[in-house]
């Protein structure tokens, strides 16, 4: 397989991890919708790390920061979505409209 | 894109077969209507992109991987899940009203990246080459060892963020 391929699969991944970001009501779905293009992007950069010619293993070693980072992200993300729930009572996004009002 | 070989073989099928677990994970991900559904989808997508980074000669990668994502983030998630939904005997609607919207936005993001991945002379070898993992290791503590150290630190502070807001304001009011 060339690395079309890998390409057009993250991309994909990608774009189903935005659409669920953007369309999706429940804030634990958006975050792991957060991971899903998070892993998107890693899927291309081990691509790139694989099939470019020089040996240079950057696209690994970012790969596997990105994968640390992702972690950080989500404890303190779920964190941060536990204590909204625990005040109002929903998981609903929509419903967090303090500020408009 | 690259042209498919005549002969049919075991790397190009195993790829099609994860790639399929990927999208069809990710999809189930962003319509199945019960959020412990999304998650045991999110959990295959994950496992299934493990499989192609080994078969991009990265097994490392797809170590960590395994331990990270369907290990570390996918049992948080679960956790968090069963904290918080309260049962599942009337699911709210899942998608906002914007929903249209935003399934145009990811047509559109897809459609120019996609056109941009494959337009685009890469100048790359044709097939993957494995990551010599002495190598890996070297670049790591030698190459990259203040990165390394700055996650530690990092992690250090997200796990103390995330015990601090995820305590229990009652405990707070006891100690005062």
């Amino acid at each position: 397989m060339g690395i079309g391929a890998y390409l057009v699969v993250s991309t994909l991944l990608f774009a189903i991890g935005a659409f669920g970001f953007l369309a999706r009501r429940n804030a634990i779905l958006m975050l792991i919708c957060i991971e899903l293009m998070l892993n998107a992007v890693n899927l291309s950069l081990v691509a790139f790390n694989a099939f470019q010619p020089g040996g240079s293993l950057n696209g690994a070693v970012f790969s596997l920061m990105v994968m640390a980072i992702a972690a950080a992200e989500a404890t303190v993300g779920l964190a941060l979505v536990i204590a909204i729930i625990r005040t109002r009572q929903t998981a609903e996004v929509d419903e967090y409209d303090d500020l408009k009002e | 894109m690259q042209r498919e070989p005549p002969t049919l073989d075991i790397t190009g099928v195993l790829f099609v077969v994860l790639a399929i677990g990927v999208l069809g994970g990710g999809i189930a991900v962003v319509t199945l209507r019960n959020i412990i559904h999304s998650a045991v989808a999110m959990m295959v997508c994950f496992g299934s992109l493990a499989g192609m980074y080994v078969l991009l000669g990265a097994p490392i990668v797809a170590a960590a991987q395994v331990l990270i994502y369907l290990g570390a983030i996918s049992v948080l998630i679960l956790f968090a899940i069963m904290l918080t939904q309260a049962g599942d005997a009337n699911l709210p609607a899942p998608f906002h009203q914007q929903g249209p919207f935003a399934l145009g936005i990811a047509i559109v993001i897809s459609a120019l990246v996609g056109w941009a991945a494959l337009s685009t002379d890469w100048r790359l070898a044709a097939e993957a080459v494995a990551v010599n993992l002495e190598a890996l290791a070297t670049a790591l503590f030698d190459e990259y060892a203040l990165p390394f150290e700055i996650i530690s630190l990092l992690l250090l502070a997200a796990i103390i963020g995330a015990i601090f807001l995820a305590r229990r304001p009652e405990e707070d009011e006891r100690a005062n």
